[in-house]
């Protein structure tokens, strides 16, 4: 249910680091943080699947942790840095490791619900870059995907945490610094 | 490259964001809602709008008065019932929506009034201000009420009934009264939901300037829903343009169109002038878009001492929800994909389609088959119980033989056309499938679980899918003057890795490498001729029209080399994009090869020049006879083609399951603890995506065998809208597939293909059924089935309810009867 509103409604610049850049926008108070990046700034990579935080389409990382952009308002985190999906690529705006995982293991059909996986895959990278299979499989645990079966989502989890070993040059020593998505 | 496991064309858009869904488009376009209705059942009495006008933002408010008032002044026909996309002679009572309700609503979440506003916020504060009064009517909820009838959902239609239809071959009944033995059994299975994580949504721009509407809509049938907005806003055709974007999801709910929502946006649009937008949100979804599954049904079988069958009635009570638009199609599939891979003896398949006071029922991925599927596979393992033989035995004693291939089960399917298997090789699938799961080791393996306090159980089911439906599709390829090829098909596209698939076969037809062939589904402007997708089609029927296509311009493109090169066409052949003289080594700019590129330009004799292999195609740069027109008579300008494939009929594919489960002693948890997949789809295009779309279907088949269902109150409330509380499987949830392929062409088409689509989630809630009744030691009936299902089912054996199984893996044969089953035996 929305409140009453007036004639006009009440509105709020906010500030975000948007993937690096700062970005500004004009709000009232109950946009969604998820509304704000697809239709105010035009970030449509992340997508809203439930609007009601079950499905995880819609996280994005906030000052590095993800978050599920749908059940945040805009206002809420005004200030804070923000990285989506588009800035989950490699400074040189090829696809980051955990992007190139996806496309080699075959972790995605419909694409819709990628985004999501995406960013927190990135960001559980960073915490645990050498995940068992068991943990890949919990760390993509509260995203929903009709598509896959989870199955090479999981498998792309394993391969980016080697692509990201890979390209660090050290079999066991946790990745950093791998593009605009693993940067807190 | 056909049979090559590449990874996706798609994938870098759509992993960095680039994607464009429905609603990433029409930034700037005014947003629409729905006031929808509250009630399963009931008189709309009045709309009050009064405390809705004030609203800054508002555009808008149209309701069924108004489209009535648009069909009277114009020549729309927007006041009129929705199409009723697939008619049957025995849907006696057909009946579909209006795209605004008209006087009355029959489901929660059928749309009252359309609000039009600046965004979409403010058009939900609109709806929250329009006041709609209703009486209230009694609701026909489930099957059981509709088969009881004390009320009616649609007063003139007598007890529900939609439709009654009778398929018969041999005297099914006769033959069971004659039979040695006879069983029967009666299942249920509860309704479920496509739910693709992308819900619908239109987005229409009107040009007035151009007089041109296009039209992005999240279907799976563009060219269809063309042709129904076309004529719905009397429209002429050739000026509507529809293109389906990147679709995130569809699995059956996408193909039904026109949904009312995809005639009042353009409608919309050209009223108003503006680009008008709606997307469907999660609740929206739920309630207003398309359910399937819901069927109880009744079995009765009559088979000899080895468990053959002699003979089998198969009655199907099927809940299609308030309206039918998408026709029959569901229940025939059951009632004729239950044969699987067996021979029936005589068979009678009987349904009844019923009205319920609840949300329409159309495909859902299977599409009927994991019902029909459920049957005939509980059904086997009842017979294998009631004779104490292995589940395995009596199936392979049933098979269709691969030497009675063609198999004419004497039935009409769902395009029309015979049940007509057209190849297949079943005994060899379910080798593979003992081996794969081990199952002759398995009683063992239950044997030292049981000892440890474990259950365990293992299942297996089998299927055989009718797959690409005709009646055809196209395509269109071209190769530029850049030796780019661009191709095009009419159906769409919603996450298959059509785009790659389609690639494959031209870039192998034409000698390219795949990286330089594009691929346009779902739109339009660049294909106007097409069905849709549905029924694991796009494989078999875009796929075949684009190798028939693709094999017009390689002869093209071999008769203008041939000429250029002063060689017989037949000693050429494409390599990597060039034609060349067969065995002669390549030595770019040498006599013996010509780039396509050049082909291209020479394919097209031009008077203007525009840059330098443009200048190669000009009147005094060709040359040649001057007798001759430079296009021959029966040639046209440019290296392209287009080409359609059209199926006499269906082509079968088939594949069996098994799992592995164990069921807590104390909790009535079901635990996974292997999937095996055998799967024959005939000719493997890109068997990486083959195997995607079976992980897939198993994720769904283990969530419509466990977790999915639409629980309604007796009043007709949907009381788990929302993903909080219909339960899909999150990846905890679904077990890791192991899968192997046999591959038997298909006779019908050139690529020997088969659809692989729906394949994964067929069989999924018999071999849980089967797994599940191996573990407990009675029979599973119903399903989905949850844990505390199962933990009252145990109550209610150990109570001496339900019957005991003969016969489990690892037990030692004992006394007992299938669920239900009444034995006869003489």
């Amino acid at each position: 249910m929305t409140p009453d509103r007036g004639p006009t409604e009440q509105t709020h610049d906010i500030s975000l680091t948007v993937n690096g850049v700062l970005r500004q926008a004009r709000v009232p108070a109950r946009r969604l943080l998820s509304d704000c990046l697809r239709h105010d700034l035009g970030l449509t990579g992340t997508h809203v699947g439930c609007e009601h935080g079950v499905c995880g389409a819609c996280t994005v990382l906030v000052n590095g942790q993800p978050m599920r952009s749908c059940l945040l308002l805009a206002v809420s985190v005004d200030g804070s840095e923000i990285t989506t999906v588009e800035g989950c690529t490699d400074p040189d705006g090829s696809l980051g490791p955990v992007q190139r995982a996806f496309m080699e293991c075959h972790g995605l059909q419909c694409g819709f619900c990628t985004p999501g996986f995406i960013t927190t895959i990135a960001a559980y990278l960073r915490r645990n870059p050498n995940p068992t299979p068991e943990q890949a499989r919990e760390a993509i645990g509260g995203n929903l995907c009709r598509c896959t079966g989870y199955q090479n989502i999981v498998a792309s989890v394993l391969r980016a945490a080697e692509i990201m070993r890979e390209e660090s040059g050290d079999a066991g020593v946790p990745a950093a610094g791998h593009g605009r998505g693993e940067r807190a | 490259m056909i049979g090559e496991p590449i990874p996706r064309r798609e994938d870098p858009r759509l992993v960095t964001g680039q994607g464009r869904y429905l609603d990433d488009l029409g930034a700037g376009a005014l947003q629409v809602a729905f006031v929808r209705s509250p009630h399963a059942h009931a008189r709309i009495v009045d709309i009050d709008v009064t405390d809705a006008l004030d609203v800054d933002g508002l555009v808008a408010i149209y309701t069924y008065e108004d489209l009535a008032a648009a069909d009277e002044a114009g020549s729309s026909h927007l006041s009129e019932p929705l199409p009723l996309l697939i008619p049957h002679p025995d849907l006696t009572h057909p009946r579909t929506a209006y795209p605004l309700a008209r006087d009355e609503v029959n489901h929660v979440g059928e749309p009252v009034v359309m609000v039009v506003a600046t965004d979409r916020y403010v058009a939900e504060d609109v709806c929250d201000r329009i006041r709609v009064n209703y009486e209230v009517l009694p609701a026909v909820v489930g099957l059981d009420a509709a088969i009881e009838a004390t009320h009616l959902v649609h007063p003139d239609i007598p007890g529900n009934i939609g439709a009654h239809m009778v398929q018969e071959r041999g005297d099914a009944r006769a033959a069971i009264a004659a039979a040695p033995h006879r069983l029967e059994l009666d299942l249920e299975i509860e309704r479920s939901a496509s739910m693709p994580m992308e819900g619908r949504g239109v987005y229409a721009r009107w040009d007035a300037d151009d007089r041109t509407l296009r039209v992005y809509t999240s279907t799976q049938a563009a060219t269809s829903v063309r042709a129904a907005i076309a004529a719905k806003l009397a429209v002429p055709i050739d000026r509507v343009e529809v293109i389906a974007p990147d679709v995130g999801g569809g699995f059956g709910v996408k193909v039904v169109h026109p949904w009312p929502e995809e005639v009042l946006i353009p409608w919309a649009a050209m009223r108003l002038g503006r680009e008008v937008k709606w997307t469907e949100d999660r609740r929206e979804h739920f309630i207003s878009s398309a359910h399937e599954r819901g069927q109880k049904q009744k079995v009765r079988v009559g088979f000899d001492d080895d468990g053959r069958l002699l003979g089998m009635e198969f009655q199907v009570w099927h809940d299609h929800g308030a309206y039918t638009p998408y026709g029959l199609i569901v229940p025939i599939i059951t009632t004729t994909q239950v044969l699987g891979p067996y021979k029936p003896g005589a068979y009678r398949g009987e349904f009844w389609s019923l009205y319920t006071n609840t949300v329409i029922v159309t495909p859902y991925r299977g599409a009927g088959r994991p019902q029909g599927c459920f049957a005939m596979e509980r059904t086997m393992d009842a017979i294998a119980d009631y004779l104490g033989l292995d589940r395995t035995v009596v199936r392979e004693r049933n098979f269709i033989q691969p030497e009675e291939m063609p198999y004419d089960h004497g039935l009409v399917f769902q395009d029309g056309r015979g049940l007509v298997y057209d190849s297949g090789n079943y005994p060899a699938l379910l080798d593979k499938l003992k081996a794969l799961v081990g199952w002759d080791s398995f009683a063992e393996y239950a044997e030292q679980a049981r000892a440890e306090g474990r259950r365990v159980g293992i299942g297996l089911a089998c299927y055989v899918e009718g797959t690409g439906v005709g009646p055809y599709e196209g395509a269109h390829v071209r190769v530029e003057t850049t030796g780019e090829v661009v191709v095009a098909t009419g159906l769409t596209t919603q996450g298959q890795g059509h785009q790659t698939m389609l690639a494959q076969i031209v870039a192998d037809e034409l000698g390219v490498p795949v990286e330089r062939v594009t691929v346009t589904t779902g739109d339009t402007r660049r294909f106007k001729y097409a069905v849709g997708t549905f029924a694991s089609r796009t494989a078999v029927m875009s796929g075949n029209a684009a190798a028939l296509a693709a094999r017009k311009v390689r002869a093209k493109a071999l008769r203008i080399a041939s000429e250029a090169l002063e060689v017989d066409p037949s000693d050429l052949e494409i390599v990597d994009g060039v034609v060349r003289v067969r065995g002669v080594p390549s030595s770019p700019g040498a006599k013996t090869e010509i780039p396509l590129s050049t082909v291209a330009v020479l394919s097209n004799p031009l008077r203007y020049a525009f840059d330098a292999e443009a200048a190669r195609a000009t009147q005094f740069a060709v040359g040649g006879s001057s007798e001759e027109p430079p296009v021959a008579e029966d040639d046209e300008p440019g290296l392209e083609a287009v080409d359609y494939y059209s199926p006499p009929r269906s082509t079968f594919a088939a594949g069996m399951h098994a799992a592995i489960v164990e069921t807590d002693p104390e909790t009535a948890e079901i635990k996974v603890l292997r999937y095996c997949v055998v799967h024959d789809c005939g000719n493997l295009i890109n068997p990486r995506i083959v195997e995607g779309q079976i992980h897939g279907g198993v994720a769904q088949g283990v969530g419509g065998a466990l977790y999915e269902r639409m629980v309604y109150d007796s009043a007709g409330q949907l009381l788990n809208a929302s993903f909080m509380d219909f339960l899909m499987p999150y990846a905890s949830e679904v077990p890791t597939v192991e899968t192997d392929h046999l591959q038997t062409p298909s006779p019908l088409n050139p690529l020997g293909v088969k659809g692989a689509g729906e394949a994964g989630v067929i069989p999924a809630a018999a071999v849980f059924a089967s797994a599940i009744s191996d573990a407990e030691g009675f029979a599973i009936t119903r399903m989905p089935i949850s844990p505390s299902e199962l933990f009252e089912l145990r109550e209610r054996f150990a109570a001496g309810e339900i019957p005991p199984l003969r016969s489990r893996s690892g037990h030692i044969s004992g006394e007992g009867r299938f669920v239900r089953a009444k034995e006869d035996s003489r």
